[in-house]
């Protein structure tokens, strides 16, 4: 099937392949008919051996041949004990040989290597080792990349008890031997992670041997800086160095020191408080018995925490809880005052906050509030105090030592210092230029308050565009986050993206701040534990396809997504979880034009187990709509309470699109701009 | 950019159907029923599943049941194998005949190759690979049998088949492979579990196949073959990184893969034809929305109006 041309170099005689036509056909058709009628004589087998050397795939000649080593086995200890040693090593025999014969042919055939498995993995004799690691060592030879040799490998190690410390020393051999062997690479990062896991001796020294692993894959890089194995490890191994080892609380909302000013109508309105988290990786254990409240008159068991995940996972960076009624207990003039200390992670913190009834008047204070079109036309004009924003980095007050990071950042410095003088040399190397980027960036994230790179990482970036143009748009990934993370990295620069927003009519928390960030060129969202305490959002004119961040801003109210290149409703999962969203915008995207969906395994959908058929979805199924057809946004709008929605400018939209929309969002009063009903 | 030659190749995947006596078909006899998938699929993809009579298919799939025990061979009297019994499933759920099987007895078959740390056998002769479970999963879920199986001991297994380059192998510790990773993906896809992936990680490595030439290959420095149209690009489809490639120079490599004379597409240019790159040929070029294909469900490898009539209309 592989590699074959496509006008045959020599014309084969058709006699003679009819001849071998005949002869497998024959073949195959006795095997069968052996195979059936289960005749194990050695006649037979010799049809099977004669076959599957012609055509080692032929998997049921694999099975016969098993069952014919175990019938004659079983025939042998039912006659004879003395010589059944030498028999069963014989018969062993047999079936090993058959199997070097089919690897000649065919040296990556499934069904060979699992027979020679099959025959030694039963222990019914010790294994000649020294065979096993001869037939492996030439096959590796001949193909190093020939992964089930390296399978091969880990199973006879196993079978033998062979130390990890000595395979281990196997990868060393084959990178010696050539450098490029991404084979013997990924085996030594999967021995080495293990050995340092396991603590086992020799191994306690963590960055001592990661130290000698750089060292070893920079001689790789300045060998052959074309071969792609050495840039695949020394990722990991800088992945290994900027990944913090233990898990702690990056942000929360409410903040420390927060003094929360709700206006009348959210405490009206609103019957759920979000307090939200934010750790730097997936967690779990984020429950009553870890997070502790302590206030006049809240306690913990009001609050159930919840992982903020697509789908059943019980892991995730964003958990957020819910004070229920909590309405009820801030009638009180001085305000409610809440303390919480969350335990879940080797550190405890400790936030204290206050909220308060706000004593300015809003408008449309009877109605459900979005009686008037909301406008997305903040003025940028006035300056905003910095302090009104809600998020500070040095705010939460940590309880314990953190990581110990020098030789983290020495260890990236000394790799920065390399990679600047090899992109002076090769400028034209992207895998330089990418190593050089992704570098800076860890130095950033891991030194507090860095933000020393960010204009140089950028302009790699930019490089990368043009010099890789074929993977441009990962670049442009990539870049979209390290503008976010220079824009939010301080409130000075994130005050630079605010106003203030006049014109609304609902309920919310002061101060009303929109953050403006269209026009940016971002194709992607990133570093919302610096957001969670927006609810006017503005990412207009822009090119994101992925919203993947934003199921953490609980808060948010008003969301405009418009003229960007969201392909399909899938792609919105993120605002599911978002239950005071009620202002949304989607104008002028992409959704209806794709029939390809790429988003579809990463929202809750029946085709991923993750939801059932709903019960909109039945309804409507009974009113006659092809639910198959629209599936997608039934589920998202129907999980939505919103007021305004804009859809225009997607292809999707047309009048059966307008009418589903009535009949699953009930509560709408403005769609396209225009009154509903 | 040249054409895709759909006439062409649809006769050509009609003439290997009838061809079964030289080497070449002799060889591959023991994978007819993965092929009647591939060639099926593919004359759908292109809107030309009409010209084959569906009840001769169905005789003919049925006929490849191993009665006792409900799995499906290669071909009539190979053994049954999980391999084939998905391709048997998928057959008849794109001819919209799944009633023609005994679903429990199906599924049960399928079920019991699961074994305690959760992987799955290929048969009864124990081999195990994280192709089965992709392929165990995709046909219980398309059976609507999926609670057969202790599915959070599935994805545990799969999970310990996760590498440190983001990518999957056929068994703990294996090297990442793009078919490995397909069937690991496709697998955590069906069962929600896809948040185990590191997506950009994974994204990364797999967006860096495509190589000078615009076709991709399996693992680095390795040479490009159409097939991978399929494993990499799907892949990348279901975690949402397909941006990250160039679709344009992909589509043209496999478009330069075929044999316009004769219909039918090669692993690489000038190379000869067989159904199963060609299969993945078109499905590669259905994933990036060639005009006039069906769009191709990523995890399920059948047409999205398939799947959909599978999970949305009761």
């Amino acid at each position: 099937m592989h590699g074959r041309p496509r006008k045959a170099t020599k014309q084969e005689d058709p006699a003679a392949a009819a001849a071998k036509s005949a002869r497998l056909r024959e073949l195959q058709s006795q095997l069968l008919h052996f195979h059936h009628n289960r005749i194990y004589t050695k006649e037979a087998v010799s049809v099977s051996s004669k076959l599957l050397e012609i055509n080692p795939e032929i998997y049921t000649g694999w099975n016969y041949r098993k069952l014919a080593f175990q019938h004659n086995l079983k025939e042998v200890s039912d006659t004879d004990t003395d010589t059944d040693t030498e028999t069963i090593k014989s018969a062993i025999e047999d079936e090993l040989r058959m199997v070097e014969v089919a690897l000649r042919r065919n040296p990556k055939s499934y069904g060979a290597w699992y027979h020679r498995k099959w025959i030694l993995g039963q222990k019914l004799v010790p294994a000649n080792f020294d065979h096993e690691f001869r037939l492996l060592d030439m096959l590796l030879k001949a193909d190093a990349r020939n992964f089930h040799g390296w399978n091969y490998r880990r199973f006879i190690a196993r079978l033998k008890d062979v130390s990890e410390e000595e395979e281990l020393k196997y990868t060393m051999d084959m990178i010696n031997t050539n450098f490029s062997n991404y084979s013997a690479w990924h085996n030594r990062s999967m021995l080495l992670s293990k050995l340092l896991r396991k603590k086992a001796k020799g191994f306690h020294e963590e960055e001592s041997i990661l130290s000698d692993e750089f060292e070893l894959v920079r001689q790789a890089l300045f060998t052959d800086p074309s071969d792609q194995s050495g840039w695949f490890y020394h990722l990991w191994l800088l992945d290994q160095t900027s990944t913090p080892h233990k898990p702690h609380l990056v942000s929360s909302w409410p903040s420390d020191k927060l003094n929360i000013e709700i206006s009348a109508q959210f405490k009206e309105k609103c019957e759920r408080f979000p307090i939200i988290f934010c750790f730097n990786q997936q967690v779990d254990g984020v429950n009553l018995a870890t997070v502790t409240i302590n206030s006049k008159l809240v306690s913990s068991e009001h609050i159930t925490w919840k992982p903020l995940s697509a789908n059943n996972s019980r892991k995730s960076k964003i958990w957020v809880g819910f004070l229920e009624n909590f309405n009820k207990y801030c009638d009180n003039s001085e305000g409610l005052s809440v303390e919480i200390s969350v335990h879940c992670c080797e550190s405890i913190v400790h936030l204290k906050f206050v909220m308060k009834l706000s004593h300015m008047d809003h408008q449309g204070e009877n109605g459900d509030g979005f009686e008037e079109l909301f406008l997305w036309d903040c003025p940028k004009s006035q300056e905003i105090n910095p302090y009104l924003v809600s998020y500070d980095p040095w705010r939460l007050r940590v309880e314990s030592v953190e990581e110990d990071t020098k030789w983290h950042l020495d260890t990236l410095s000394a790799e920065i210092a390399l990679f600047k003088e090899m992109s002076e040399c090769d400028e034209d190397s992207k895998f330089v230029k990418l190593t050089l980027a992704r570098l800076l960036g860890a130095h950033n994230s891991i030194k507090s308050g860095g933000s020393a790179y960010f204009e140089e990482i950028l302009k790699l970036y930019d490089d990368l565009i043009k010099l890789d143009a074929p993977h441009y748009r990962y670049y442009r990934d990539e870049r979209s986050l390290v503008l976010l993370d220079q824009m939010t990295s301080s409130k000075d620069s994130l005050v630079e993206y605010c106003s203030r927003c006049e014109n609304s009519s609902f309920s919310c928390i002061n101060p009303q701040l929109c953050i403006n960030f269209s026009g940016l060129n971002l194709t992607r969202i990133g570093f919302v534990e610096r957001l969670l305490w927006v609810q006017i959002l503005d990412l207009s004119h822009n090119n994101l396809t992925s919203i993947l961040g934003l199921e953490a801003l609980q808060l948010l109210v008003c969301l405009n997504l418009s003229h960007n290149q969201i392909m399909s409703f899938t792609a919105l999962e993120p605002i599911k979880s978002l239950q005071s969203l009620k202002v949304l915008d989607l104008s002028f995207n992409e959704i209806g034009s794709h029939p390809v969906d790429t988003t579809r395994y990463l929202c809750s959908s029946p085709l991923s187990h993750t939801c059932n058929v709903t019960e909109t979805m039945e309804e409507l199924a009974r009113e006659n709509i092809k639910i198959g057809d629209f599936w997608e946004a039934i589920l998202l709008f129907e999980s939505l309470q919103l007021a305004q929605l804009d859809m225009q400018g997607n292809p999707v939209t047309n009048e059966r699109f307008r009418v589903l929309v009535g009949k699953v969002i009930p509560c709408l009063k403005w769609l396209d701009g225009k009154p509903v009903r | 950019m040249g054409e895709l030659a759909v006439e062409k190749h649809a006769q050509y995947i009609l003439s290997v159907e009838k061809r079964k006596d030289d080497f070449e078909s002799l060889v591959m006899e023991h994978l007819r029923l993965n092929g009647a998938y591939w060639g099926l699929t593919t004359l759908d993809i292109m809107h030309k599943l009409g010209s084959v009579n569906s009840d001769e298919v169905v005789t003919w799939i049925l006929s490849c049941q191993d009665k006792e025990s409900g799995g499906f061979g290669g071909n009539v009297g190979h053994d049954p194998h999980v391999l084939y019994t998905l391709s048997a499933v998928q057959v008849l759920a794109l001819l919209d005949r799944l009633d023609a099987v005994d679903v429990d007895k199906v599924s049960d078959y399928v079920a019991g190759l699961q074994k305690e740390d959760g992987s799955f056998a290929g048969d009864i002769w124990g081999e195990i690979d994280t192709r089965f479970s992709y392929v165990a999963i995709c046909c219980l879920s398309l059976l609507h049998r999926l609670n057969k199986i202790n599915v959070e001991k599935a994805v545990d297994y799969i999970v310990s088949c996760k590498n440190l380059d983001g990518g999957f192998g056929s068994i703990p510790g294996g090297e990442s492979h793009a078919g490995q990773i397909f069937c690991c993906v496709g697998a955590l896809a069906i069962t929600g579990s896809l948040h185990h992936v590191d997506r950009d990680l994974l994204g990364w490595w797999l967006c860096e196949r495509q190589c000078k030439d615009g076709g991709l290959n399996g693992r680095p420095e390795k040479l490009t073959d159409v097939c991978y149209s399929w494993w990499v690009l799907s892949s990348l489809i279901m975690i949402d990184r397909v941006h990250w490639i160039d679709k344009n120079k992909l589509s043209k490599f496999i478009l330069n893969c075929q044999d316009i004379e004769k219909g039918g597409i090669s692993d690489r240019p000038d190379n000869a034809v067989d159904v199963f790159h060609t299969y993945f040929g078109v499905a590669g070029l259905s994933l990036m929305e060639y005009p006039g294909l069906k769009p191709i469900d990523p995890a399920y490898a059948l047409p999205a109006d398939v799947v959909n009539r599978i999970f949305f209309q009761k």
